[in-house]
């Protein structure tokens, strides 16, 4: 089996950015592969930018590190100098910037997702090339391709904090049922004016999906609480 | 203001990709416009989709803008580039707007500024990757010009990029004539919209017509346009021929 443990770290990923009724939700997986091999089991791909702005990240996982170091950077000179925090606008346009004038060398898709005291909470889409694309809510990364029926269905406007939540943690989770480079836990992120939060939901707590089991310690267990003929077809 | 991430090691030979920067291949695109001249002035249509390779990914997508007072510009291709084009542009008219002498720039003005940025930027093999059309009026006189990722730039009657030139100009050959009314306009531009929405596969059924006049620019809100299936033809496509595929 080729493992290949000298490929570059990619985050297949599954990112998710929702706006609701007085803020955003962000959702990630935690795969990090390299090649085939899972480096990390438990990535954060949900990165702070500052107090009010997150950015999730997908794609190459050095690229999209060092473009949200540098923004982060610059965004923290814009807050000093601006005197107030910056706007969810300022860090899109600060990643665009980075993404469009490095798009031969970079490959990372990001979502950038806050809220501040103008405009409320909004989305920003940053994919391959560095386009902006302002969104109610944003896909990315590979496991968004089994995505995109599920929200042509199931996306509403106005929807509130716990029902974009819950539409968060239910697509990331379906996505990495389907998507190999995705997987690990759900993590989300809810930006709002009172603040910031962050969730965690292992995968032993998330919904069961098509031919999927109920996870169990032993087969032992199944035996011994079934009954005489347990091996019985 | 631009910022690209200094890299340092040393051999720019070993680094050709970064001291050649070139757009190899476009990631977010748009398909075509189509544009015509009519009596009032230029009518502009396109579809609010960003295609990601063959994924429809994006469906709200305004590939038509307006510049300054007098002129529209509609892109095709690489959508942040055309976002690139757009901020080159706010700066043009920003500078135009600050000599402050009641001048203000026409779209024979800013289609020449277009063509010289996109033919100096394939001279350099770094071209932007998009087919701009631009339309517009000014002191009573209509234009409609289009500008290629390769410097090739030309007015017309009407125009059309990507899919459009091939479907949609025959019709604008057969059926355009000078001084069309706004409506026929109309009816034109959603004939052309109508078959590259049955025959171009990263066609979106969301559109918007632009109109500029000497009065100003006008985008139209978002809409879909019906489609034709019941054909005899289409609901058995063998009777014909039994047996057949």
């Amino acid at each position: 089996m080729d493992l290949n443990l000298d490929a570059p770290h990619s985050m297949g990923t599954t990112i998710i950015g929702v706006t609701y009724n007085g803020g955003v939700v962000l959702g990630a997986d935690s795969r990090t592969s390299t090649g085939m091999y899972v480096a990390n089991r438990a990535s954060d791909k949900i990165t702070q930018l500052t107090d009010n702005v997150y950015v999730c990240r997908s794609g190459s996982a050095a690229d999209s590190q060092v473009v949200s170091d540098y923004v982060r950077y610059f965004l923290h000179q814009h807050t000093i100098q601006l005197g107030q925090p910056a706007t969810v606008k300022v860090s899109a346009n600060l990643i665009r910037m980075l993404a469009y004038n490095n798009k031969n060398m970079l490959q990372t898709g990001l979502i950038v997702g806050g809220w501040d005291k103008y405009e409320g909470g909004k989305i920003y889409g940053v994919p391959l090339g560095g386009t902006v694309v302002e969104q109610p809510f944003a896909i990315g990364g590979s496991g968004s391709s089994y995505l995109y029926g599920f929200f042509d269905q199931a996306w509403k406007e106005n929807m509130t904090k716990e029902e974009a939540e819950q539409l968060v943690v239910k697509a990331v989770s379906l996505a990495i049922a389907r998507d190999g480079a995705s997987g690990g836990v759900v993590r989300t992120v809810i930006i709002n004016s009172e603040g910031v939060t962050r969730n965690f939901y292992p995968g032993d707590k998330l919904q069961l999906w098509h031919e999927e089991l109920e996870p169990q310690n032993s087969l032992l267990d199944i035996l011994n609480a079934a009954g005489p003929e347990p091996m019985a077809i | 203001m631009t910022f690209t991430i200094p890299i340092d090691n040393g051999d720019a030979l070993k680094n050709a990709e970064t001291d050649s920067q070139r757009t190899l291949y476009p990631y977010v695109t748009g398909t075509s416009i189509v544009a015509i001249k009519y009596k009032e002035g230029v009518l502009m249509a396109s579809d609010m989709g960003g295609s990601y390779g063959s994924t429809l990914r994006y469906k709200n997508i305004e590939r038509v803008k307006a510049i300054g007072k007098h002129s529209l510009l509609g892109a095709s291709g690489e959508i942040s580039d055309f976002q690139e084009i757009l901020r080159y542009l706010d700066e043009l008219v920003l500078n135009d707007n600050m000599w402050d002498d009641g001048n203000s720039l026409g779209p024979k003005e800013v289609h020449n500024y277009l063509t010289r940025v996109m033919y100096n930027r394939r001279n350099k093999f770094n071209p932007l990757w998009n087919t701009l059309v631009l339309g517009g009026v000014k002191n009573g006189q209509s234009y409609l010009g289009m500008v290629s990722m390769i410097g090739v730039s030309f007015e017309d009657n009407h125009v059309a990029t990507g899919f459009g030139n091939h479907l949609a100009r025959p019709i604008l050959r057969d059926e355009w004539h000078a001084d069309l009314s706004f409506e026929d306009g109309v009816k034109l531009l959603e004939k052309c919209m109508r078959v590259l929405l049955y025959r171009d596969r990263s066609a979106i059924n969301k559109l918007q017509i632009s109109k500029i006049t000497e009065e100003g620019v006008t985008v139209s809100q978002p809409y879909s346009l019906k489609t034709f299936w019941e054909f005899q033809a289409f609901h058995n496509p063998t009777a014909g021929a039994q047996g057949s595929w």
